[in-house]
């Protein structure tokens, strides 16, 4: 790679700039139609499943079977289908919706705080034992996660905590790359004489990291909080395992257990109602996405991925 | 697969700062984080470890068997061939999805691009949809009865091949999370792409580099590092694969079978068959074999960098 080196070079060659208008047309290509087009393929491969989801939701059972599935059928059904989603079996979705929102809450929150406080000490103290930590983690995080489910599983039941909200909650507190990009982040985010400065002030700890640092680590939180409530939210595989009780399930898990209704003897057939609630399930993350994205691209750009 | 992992340790600030006091004040913060660590990561790998060990029948209860569950997991053609079927997959879907998010990141990042934060966007979408529903989504689109499939045979009078069968399922989920997850690596090649200074493309211009040049020359070796993770991030995800075989079983029942990858066969194990020490077993052979791989894919990566 000798290349970029020969580049680098011809800079210092150039050393005093000449004109900076030249510069300024180098930073604003030509836009271009082909290249629009092409990468439009992709956009078109990445909507056209959810444009399926939201025409579906609109159809009654018979409309699913009857008609093209990316236009409307003649019913337009959406508010029946939602009003059903909603009160089908008790109301059980609205049930898994609370669900699915205490486990975000807690989940989610905890993990960010934990990762933030984690990753802040790991950033801005020498302790003895630091380096076995980093060893631990970093060792630990190469065991793919779905292999300890079985055990967790194992040791929650012997602990009494399967079929509580604790099951699912308590393996959420745990974002490795939360802790990563925390870690990140404050390195860089936070001056140590700022931290010295306040000491001399004879502030204790962790009334600097909430007064001081906590301001300064948001954009990093807001963006480990936005991928670990993604987390929570779309989490399945944990769920599955420590849940058999209808009443503590998630969304996704419901979800599933809807549209296996239809394999299982004398199961009702509800496809109307796995469309349009899986609809329902994916909106407030697309709204969250969509509504925080300044916060989160920012926060990848920092701390992200710069390995 | 969603979870991205770090896979390098962040450098400490670059300028030299006053010297930090080495203190115990450090655990306070990290202590929470490592107590819920140790509880979730720590105890379920020594646990797993000490049931793999172990041996019960329904007659003669628990013994100790010490390594005979390890032979048995490596002479267990179910385990091999679901392994054989994870590395396929690998071998196919990871380079076809990093290589898309590659390209759109190349081409949001090169500014010529109508509405390029749209483009950003619309691809980053299906990220935010929970594996089950997409799995679900694509699963009704696949089939012959509501999908686009049978649209498809309906309105040309054709019969395509059925995407749910058992020869072409793996494909099927291939698409389902090559799906899913173009934007999230796009996002990463992006980020990366991002900080690369403006100096140097303006350098490049002056010594009449062209925009081809420019990406072998200036983007793809900025985007290695990037590369490397997000190829690591897939290797780990494909070996873990569950998800969506798990939810489109009950949509295609005979063209996923229990044991379709190693995940699977582990979760049979335990909630069909009730065989713990077993399930456990084959979860530590797959983790090593994840570990294994992913490793040498580093130092691959790390001495290709050099």
């Amino acid at each position: 790679m000798s290349v970029p080196v020969r580049i680098r070079e011809s800079r210092r060659r150039v050393a005093p700039p000449r004109s900076t208008g030249r510069s300024t047309s180098a930073r604003r290509p030509r836009r271009s139609v082909l290249l629009t087009a092409l990468t439009g393929v992709v956009v078109l491969y990445s909507l056209v499943p959810l444009v399926w989801l939201v025409v579906n939701a609109t159809k009654t059972q018979q409309g699913l079977f009857d008609s093209f599935g990316l236009w409307f059928a003649d019913d337009f059904a959406l508010w029946d289908n939602v009003v059903r989603t909603l009160t089908y079996d008790d109301g059980i979705f609205l049930r898994w919706l609370g669900n699915t929102v205490l486990y975000v809450v807690l989940g989610a929150g905890g993990a960010t705080a934990l990762a933030a406080l984690g990753g802040y000490g790991l950033a801005k103290f020498d302790f003895p034992g630091k380096r076995a930590v980093f060893a631990v983690i970093i060792g630990a995080v190469a065991v793919p996660g779905t292999a300890l489910a079985v055990p967790t599983f194992l040791m929650f039941s012997g602990m009494g905590l399967t079929d509580t909200p604790w099951a699912v909650v308590v393996p959420s507190l745990i974002s490795p790359f939360g802790l990563y990009l925390m870690w990140t982040f404050a390195s860089e985010a936070i001056p140590d004489e700022l931290l010295e400065a306040a000491r001399l002030d004879g502030a204790g700890e962790f009334r600097i990291f909430f007064r001081i640092c906590l301001p300064l680590l948001a954009p990093g939180t807001v963006t480990v909080l936005l991928f670990t409530a993604v987390a929570t939210w779309n989490n399945y595989f944990l769920p599955l395992i420590m849940l058999r009780d209808r009443d503590w399930y998630p969304l996704t898990v419901g979800l599933d257990a809807w549209n296996s209704q239809a394999t299982t003897a004398g199961g009702e057939v509800v496809f109307d109602l796995v469309v349009t609630g899986s609809l329902l399930t994916i909106l407030p993350l697309i709204a969250a996405f969509l509504l925080l994205q300044r916060f989160w691209q920012s926060g990848l750009t920092a701390g992200g991925v710069k390995g | 697969m969603a979870t991205p992992l770090p896979a390098a340790v962040p450098a400490e600030n670059g300028r030299r700062r006053p010297r930090r006091r080495r203190s115990w004040a450090g655990w306070r913060f990290v202590g929470p984080f490592l107590a819920i660590f140790a509880l979730v990561f720590l105890a379920p790998v020594a646990y797993s470890i000490y049931l793999s060990l172990f041996r019960t029948r329904l007659v003669g209860g628990t013994t100790f068997v010490g390594p005979d569950n390890y032979e048995q997991v490596l002479r267990d053609p179910q385990f091999w061939s679901a392994v054989v079927r994870v590395t396929l997959f690998l071998a196919v879907q990871v380079p076809v999805m990093l290589l898309i998010a590659l390209l759109v990141a190349l081409a949001v990042d090169s500014g010529r691009l109508y509405g390029r934060n749209f483009f950003r966007i619309a691809v980053f979408l299906p990220y935010a949809v929970p594996a089950v529903v997409a799995t679900l989504m694509w699963g009704f689109m696949y089939g012959t009865q509501f999908g686009l499939v049978g649209n498809v045979n309906e309105a040309f009078g054709i019969t395509l091949p059925d995407p749910l069968s058992p020869e072409l399922v793996l494909a099927s989920i291939g698409n389902i999370v090559t799906w899913e997850f173009i934007g999230y690596n796009m996002l990463i090649f992006y980020s990366a792409l991002r900080v690369v200074p403006t100096s140097l493309y303006e350098s490049a211009e002056i010594d009449g580099a062209g925009q081809l040049r420019v990406i072998t020359s200036i983007k793809l070796p900025a985007l290695r590092g990037a590369l490397l993770i997000a190829t690591i991030f897939s290797i780990i995800g494909s070996f873990q694969l569950f998800n969506e075989p798990s939810i489109l079983q009950s949509i295609a029942p005979n063209a996923i079978t229990t044991d379709f990858t190693p995940n699977l066969y582990a979760y049979s194990l335990s909630f069909s068959g009730q065989r713990f020490d077993y399930s456990a077993t084959v979860a530590i052979v797959m983790g090593l074999i994840t570990m294994v791989v992913a490793y040498v894919v580093q130092l691959r990566g790390m001495r290709e960098r050099g």
